[in-house]
C-alpha cells in the first residue's frame, strides 16, 4: 500500500534536531519529576504508586499519539481546522457545567481516575484555526476587521477558559500575538502592549519605594518613555547631531537639577517631566521646520505612555478595593505572603540558589525532599533541576529549551506555504510564553502564573497537549515539499 | 507562493526576544546561584525546621461567667524517622509506660500510609498522643540520649463542671476525611467531636502559628530563620459564653439520674436554653487524654445510649402536652370559643371508635378541658375542624392548614438549634395519609389520635420546651439556642430573629389560663411553686414499646416568665408522677436558687428514684 511507504518515509524526513531534543527534554522531564516527588522511601522509579511511575505510562500513551499523528495525511490538518475550533469551543463551555470545583477551578473533566484538562488541548485546535484564515488566498492583517476577526479567534476561547477560573491557561493565549505580529500586525501593536505591561508593573512594583522624595516606580516608567521619545526621534529624524543635541538638553536639565538639590531635596520625576517635555518641545520644532509630519507620532506616544502611567496609578489606588491592591500585588511579588505565594517564591529561590554551581548531585537536593517548594513536580519542577544540577544544568536546560524554540521558528520559515509558516509560529509563541513565564515565576521575576513548564512538569495533559502540538508541525514539515504549489 | 520578505525579517525580532530573555534569566541564576551565598547558607545541613505552634482552644464560659470548661497542657511525642540513631526501645518505653509491643504498633501504624496519609520520613510525625506533665517530666530526662525524638507541646480539656457531655461534646483526632475536607487540619491534629466543640469548632480552634527554625546538619537548632520574619503567631481560640445555667444543669442531672430522657429549659424572652440535660449523660472528662479511646468504646456500646443527645434527637409522641397547640388552632379558625363545651361521658365516642378518658365533670369547656387534660374535647374540636364544609372545600385542605400551623408553632421541621445533630420530629401532611390510606379515604376520624399528640405526630424534647416558650411569650419564640456570646463576633442573626406563629396572640391568653388552672386544680397541682403562679401542662404517652411516658411542658411565673421548660422521663408512667415533680422542681431552683423546706422529700424521691428498670433493656 502506498500509506505504508508514505509512512516509512515520514520518519526519514521527519526532523531530526527536534525530535532529539523533544526525547532528551521528556526525559529529563521524567527522572525530574522522581526526584521532585522522591522521599527516599519509594522503591523505584517505575512503581504505579509514584508521580514518576505515571508520568511514564503518560509517556508510553504519548508515543503511540505521536504515532498516530506522523500517520495523519498533512492535508487533513487544514482541512479539519474550522471544525476542530467549533468542536473545541464546544467542549470548553461544556466543560465549565459538568466540571467539579476543584481548588476553586472549574476546568477538569473527571472521567474515572482520570482527569483532562480540556483548556489544554484547545492550544493546538486554535492554532491550526488560526493559520487556516490567516492562509486564506490574499488575507493580509493590515486589513482592520481581518486583524479583528484574527483577534476574535483568538479571544473567545481565552474568555471560556477564564470562566473555568483557569486565567493562568487563558493567558498563554497572549502569545498568538507574536504569530500575529510575525504575519504582518504592525509592530507598533506589541509594542504598546509590552509598554504597557511593563509601565504597569514598574509603576505598581516601586510605587512605594523612594529615593528621597523621588518615588522610584514613577520615575522608572519616566526614563523609559524619555528613552523611547529619543530614540523614536532619532530613528525618524536621520540627520546627525540631533541625539547630541537631545543629550546636551536633558544634561543641563540634570545640572540644573543637581544644583537646586544642594539647597533644597529635589524630586527628581519633576526633573524627568521636564526632560520630556523639552524633548517633546525639540521634536516638535524639527517637525515644523523639516516639514515631517511622523515627528509628531514620537510626541503623542509619549504623551499617551505618561496618560497610561497616571491613570495606572489613580486606578490602583482610587478604585480598587483594598484586598484587590493586595492581591495584585503579591501575585506580582511585591508584598509578603508569608503563607501564600511570596513565601513560595522565596523558598523556590532558596531551592534553586542552594544549588550552587554543580549542584547537589540528583536525588540529593535536600529543600525539594523538605517539600518546602510548593507544586515542585507540577509548576515549580524547574527548582529541582537548579537545586540538583546546580548553575551548569539549569544554564543547559535553559540552552535546549532556546534551541527547541529557535529551531521551531526555522521548521516555521522553511515552510513553503503559509498555513504551515503560521501554525509553526503559533507552536514557537505557544512554546515561548510557557517556557518564559514559567522559568520567570520560578527564578521570582515574573508574576505568578500557574502554567506548566514544556515537557517538564508532571501531568498527562500538558504532555499531551505540548506533544500534539510539536508533532503537527512535524508531521507537516515532513511533507513540505509536496506542499505550496 | 506567497512570501514577504520585508516581514520575514521579524523572525529575528522573535527569535532575538527568546534569546535576550534566556540571557536575563541565565544572569538571575548566576546571581542566585554563584554570588549570592545566602541561599547556600540556609539549605546547607538540613535547613529548615517547620514547627507548629498550636493555639489554645477557646474557653466556655457559663450565663453567669462561671468558667465550665479551659485548657491544659499535654504532650505529644514526635519522631523524625530519618534522624533516628541508635534507639534503646526499653528505655524508652519505660520513660512513657507503655510495653514494647505498644511502641512498635504504635510506630508500624504511623508509617501506615492508611491512617497517616501524610507520612514523611523527614518531617515530625506524630508517635505517642497526650502524655501527662509527669511521664514528659521522664522522658524530658533521658530526651537526649534519643536523636529524632521530639516532644510537641499541645491543649487539652479540663472540666470546671463535669456535666452536660452530649451538649458540650469533646475533642478527638481529626481522621482522614477531615483532612481531606478542610485543609487547615493536619494528621495528628485535634478537631470538635459532637456539641458545642463541633458546631462551634471554627471559632474555638483559633489559628495555628508556624515557627521556621534552622538546623545545622546533626539537627541542633541555630536559631530563627531570617529572625523569625516568616514566623507566624498563633491566634487563640474564641471564648464562648454559653446561655447554659451550669449550676441549674448539674441540678438537672442529678435529677435525671438512673431515668432515661431529657429536660430542656429555655429563658422565653430571649431563646437562651437555660439547661438541656440527656440522660443517661455521661461525664465529658472522660473523653479526654489517652484514656478516651477506651470510654468512648464503652459509651458507644452501653446499651442506654448514653452518647444520643435525647434532647434534640429523641423523637417522642409528645401526648397531651400537644393539646395547647389544638386549642390555639381551633380558636383561630373559630371552630371553638373558649366558653364552648363539649360532652364526654369517659371519652370520644363515634360509631365502634372511642378514645378513653379518665372521669371528670361534663360537658366541659376549653379550659377545664386543658386543665384536667380531657381527650373528648381536642377529639371533638379536631373532628368539627376538619369535617367543617362551610370553611374547608375538603379534608385534605382543612388538614393542610392545620398542618401549617403547627410548623409556624416550630413542630416538624427542625428548629435550628446551634448544635449538630438536630431531629426534625414528624408532623404528617394531607400527602402523607393520600399514600397511607389512598387518596380521599381518609377523614377526621380516620386520624383523630393526632388531635391528643398521639398517632403519627413525633417531637423533640426541644420542640417541646419551645412550644412552652412560646405560650410564655404569648404567640412568638426565638430559635433556640447555647451559645449566647462569642468573643469578638456576634451570634448568628437567626437566633435574635422573632418567629410569629400563625395564632393570635389574644388567644395565647386562654390557653395560659387553662395552664394555670392545670396547676391549681388539675393535673399539675404537684407543680405548684410558692409564690410563683407556675403553669402546665402534663403529658402521659402512650408508646408501643412498653410503660408510657411521662411528660411536662411549662413556665413560671405566669406574668413575665422567666423560665419555660419540657420534661421527657421515658416508661415512667403519668406525667404527674414524674415529669411535673422534676420540671417543678428545675423551675424552682432557677428562680429561687433553692428548694423549699417542705419540697425537700420531693426532691430526694425525685433524685432516688430508679425508672430505668422500666426501659426493658437489659443491662450487660
Amino acid at each position: 500500500m502506498a500509506s505504508r511507504n508514505t509512512n516509512i518515509n515520514i520518519l526519514s524526513q521527519i526532523d531530526k534536531p527536534t525530535l532529539v531534543l523533544y526525547i532528551i527534554l521528556v526525559l529529563w522531564g521524567w527522572v525530574t519529576i522522581y526526584a521532585a516527588s522522591y522521599n527516599f522511601d519509594d522503591t523505584s522509579i517505575f512503581s504505579m504508586d509514584s508521580r514518576a511511575g505515571k508520568q511514564l505510562l503518560w509517556m508510553g500513551l504519548t508515543t503511540i499519539l505521536a504515532f498516530g499523528i506522523l500517520s495523519i495525511d498533512h492535508r487533513k490538518f487544514e482541512a479539519y481546522a474550522y471544525p476542530l475550533y467549533a468542536l473545541t469551543i464546544l467542549i470548553l463551555i461544556i466543560t465549565i457545567f459538568i466540571a467539579p470545583n476543584i481548588k476553586g477551578s472549574h476546568s477538569w473533566i473527571v472521567l474515572g481516575p482520570i482527569r483532562v484538562q480540556p483548556a489544554e488541548f484547545s492550544k493546538f485546535t486554535v492554532a491550526l484555526c488560526l493559520a487556516r484564515f490567516i492562509s486564506t488566498y490574499n488575507f493580509t492583517l493590515k486589513n482592520l476587521s481581518n486583524l479583528v476577526k484574527a483577534i476574535l479567534l483568538i479571544i473567545v476561547p481565552a474568555l471560556i477558559i477564564i470562566l473555568q477560573r483557569e486565567t493562568g491557561s487563558a493567558l498563554v493565549y497572549l502569545a498568538f500575538t507574536l504569530v500575529l505580529f510575525r504575519e504582518g500586525m504592525s509592530g507598533l501593536i506589541l509594542l504598546t502592549g509590552v509598554g504597557s505591561i511593563t509601565y504597569f508593573i514598574l509603576a505598581l512594583k516601586y510605587a512605594e519605594t523612594f529615593w528621597g522624595i523621588t518615588c522610584v516606580g514613577d520615575l522608572l516608567v519616566l526614563t523609559l518613555i524619555l528613552s523611547v521619545l529619543v530614540m523614536m526621534t532619532t530613528s525618524r529624524y536621520k540627520r546627525r547631531g540631533v541625539f547630541k543635541i537631545m543629550l546636551i538638553i536633558c544634561s543641563s536639565i540634570a545640572l540644573i537639577s543637581g544644583i537646586i538639590n544642594i539647597f533644597t531635596p529635589v524630586n527628581w520625576v519633576y526633573t524627568l517631566y521636564a526632560m520630556i517635555l523639552s524633548i517633546s518641545i525639540y521634536t516638535f520644532i524639527l517637525s515644523v521646520k523639516s516639514n515631517t509630519i511622523k515627528l509628531l507620532l514620537p510626541i503623542g506616544i509619549a504623551a499617551a505612555s505618561i496618560l497610561f502611567m497616571l491613570s495606572v496609578n489613580y486606578m490602583f489606588n482610587n478604585v480598587l478595593e483594598p484586598h484587590q491592591q493586595s492581591r495584585i500585588k503579591v501575585s506580582f511579588g511585591m508584598e509578603d505572603d508569608p503563607r501564600g505565594v511570596g513565601y513560595n517564591v522565596n523558598q523556590s529561590k532558596i531551592a534553586i540558589g542552594s544549588g550552587g554551581f554543580f549542584g547537589k548531585g540528583y536525588l540529593a537536593g535536600t529543600q525539594t525532599k523538605l517539600k518546602y517548594v510548593p507544586e515542585q513536580d507540577t509548576d515549580f519542577i524547574f527548582c529541582t533541576v537548579g537545586e540538583e544540577f546546580g548553575f551548569v544544568g539549569s544554564t543547559f536546560l535553559i540552552l535546549l529549551y532556546v534551541s527547541l524554540v529557535l529551531r521551531i521558528i526555522t521548521l516555521a520559515e522553511r515552510q513553503r506555504d503559509a498555513f504551515a509558516r503560521v501554525y509553526g509560529y503559533c507552536v514557537a509563541s505557544i512554546f515561548i510564553f510557557h517556557i518564559v513565564i514559567n522559568l520567570g515565576m520560578v527564578l521570582g521575576i515574573s508574576p505568578v502564573i500557574g502554567i506548566p513548564l514544556p515537557f517538564f512538569s508532571y501531568g498527562g495533559s500538558s504532555l499531551w497537549s505540548f506533544t500534539i502540538l510539536l508533532f503537527i508541525l512535524l508531521r507537516i514539515d515532513a511533507s513540505r515539499t509536496e506542499r505550496g504549489y | 507562493m506567497r512570501k514577504d520578505y520585508n516581514l520575514e525579517k521579524r523572525k529575528y525580532i522573535i527569535g532575538g526576544f527568546i534569546v535576550v530573555i534566556a540571557i536575563i534569566y541565565i544572569v538571575r541564576l548566576f546571581m542566585l546561584q554563584i554570588v549570592d551565598t545566602d541561599y547556600r547558607r540556609f539549605a546547607e545541613g538540613n535547613a529548615f525546621l517547620k514547627k507548629v505552634q498550636y493555639p489554645s482552644r477557646g474557653m466556655i464560659y457559663d450565663r453567669e461567667g462561671r468558667l465550665m470548661v479551659y485548657n491544659q497542657s499535654a504532650y505529644d511525642v514526635m519522631m523524625i524517622p530519618r534522624e533516628v540513631k541508635e534507639f534503646d526501645t526499653l528505655a524508652f518505653c519505660n520513660a512513657i509506660d507503655i510495653t514494647k509491643e505498644e511502641f512498635e504498633g504504635r510506630v508500624k501504624r504511623m508509617k501506615d500510609r492508611r491512617y497517616n496519609p501524610s507520612y514523611s520520613s523527614y518531617t515530625p510525625q506524630l508517635l505517642i498522643s497526650q502524655m501527662s506533665a509527669e511521664e514528659y517530666g521522664r522522658l524530658q530526662e533521658i530526651l537526649y540520649k534519643f536523636s529524632g525524638i521530639y516532644v510537641q507541646n499541645r491543649v487539652i480539656r479540663e472540666y470546671k463542671y463535669d456535666i452536660a457531655g452530649s451538649l458540650l461534646g469533646n475533642i478527638r483526632e481529626v481522621s482522614s476525611s477531615d483532612i481531606e475536607n478542610d485543609s487547615y487540619y493536619k494528621a495528628g491534629d485535634y478537631t470538635g467531636d459532637l456539641g458545642i466543640e463541633k458546631s462551634y469548632e471554627k471559632y474555638l480552634r483559633g489559628e495555628k502559628g508556624i515557627e521556621i527554625l534552622l538546623r545545622d546538619s546533626k539537627g541542633r537548632i541555630k536559631g530563627e530563620y531570617e529572625n523569625g520574619k516568616y514566623n507566624e503567631a498563633p491566634i487563640s481560640g474564641k471564648n464562648l459564653t454559653l446561655s447554659i445555667d451550669a449550676e441549674l444543669q448539674e441540678y438537672g442531672e442529678y435529677l435525671m439520674q438512673n431515668k432515661i430522657g431529657a429536660i430542656v429549659a429555655i429563658e422565653p424572652s430571649t431563646g437562651e436554653i437555660l439547661a438541656m440535660v440527656s440522660a443517661p449523660t455521661y461525664k465529658p472528662s472522660s473523653l479526654v487524654g489517652r484514656e478516651r479511646g477506651k470510654n468512648y468504646a464503652k459509651l458507644v456500646k452501653d446499651k442506654y445510649k448514653p452518647l444520643y443527645d435525647r434532647t434534640i434527637m429523641g423523637v417522642y409522641p409528645p401526648g397531651s402536652t400537644f393539646k395547647p397547640t389544638q386549642s390555639l388552632i381551633f380558636l383561630q379558625e373559630g371552630i371553638i370559643k373558649p366558653s364552648s363545651s363539649y360532652p364526654c361521658h369517659g371519652g370520644f365516642i363515634s360509631g365502634r371508635l372511642k378514645v378513653g378518658c379518665h372521669p371528670h365533670s361534663a360537658p366541659i369547656a376549653m379550659k377545664p378541658a386543658l386543665a384536667t387534660s380531657c381527650n373528648a374535647y381536642f377529639c371533638y374540636g379536631f373532628k368539627a375542624m376538619l369535617d367543617n364544609r362551610t370553611k374547608y372545600e375538603r379534608t385534605d385542605e382543612a388538614f393542610t392548614l392545620w398542618k401549617d400551623y403547627m410548623v409556624s408553632m416550630g413542630y416538624g421541621y427542625k428548629l435550628g438549634i446551634d448544635l449538630p445533630g438536630e431531629k426534625r420530629g414528624f408532623i404528617p401532611n394531607s400527602e402523607y395519609y393520600d399514600k397511607y390510606y389512598r387518596k380521599g379515604r381518609w377523614k377526621a376520624l380516620t386520624i383523630i389520635s393526632v388531635s391528643i399528640g398521639q398517632g403519627e405526630v413525633l417531637a423533640t424534647p426541644l420542640q417541646i420546651a419551645n412550644l412552652s416558650a412560646t405560650i410564655a411569650n404569648r404567640g412568638y419564640y426565638y430559635t433556640p439556642h447555647v451559645v449566647k456570646q462569642i468573643q469578638d463576633s456576634e451570634i448568628d442573626s437567626i437566633y435574635t430573629q422573632r418567629h410569629t406563629t400563625m395564632v393570635e396572640s389574644k388567644y395565647y391568653e386562654d390557653i395560659v389560663e387553662g395552664m394555670r388552672m392545670a396547676v391549681t386544680d388539675g393535673t399539675c397541682r404537684i407543680g405548684e411553686i410558692e409564690g410563683a403562679e407556675v403553669c402546665g401542662k402534663t403529658g402521659t404517652a402512650q408508646n408501643p414499646h412498653g410503660r408510657d411516658h411521662s411528660a411536662f411542658m411549662g413556665f413560671a411565673p405566669k406574668n413575665n416568665p422567666k423560665i419555660a421548660i419540657a420534661v421527657y422521663v421515658e416508661n415512667a408512667g403519668f406525667g404527674a408522677t414524674y415529669a411535673v415533680p422534676i420540671g417543678s422542681l428545675m423551675m424552682e431552683k432557677f428562680l429561687n436558687d433553692t428548694i423549699a423546706t417542705d419540697r425537700k422529700p420531693l426532691e430526694e424521691r425525685m433524685a432516688k428514684s430508679n425508672t430505668i428498670i422500666y426501659s426493658g433493656v437489659k443491662k450487660h
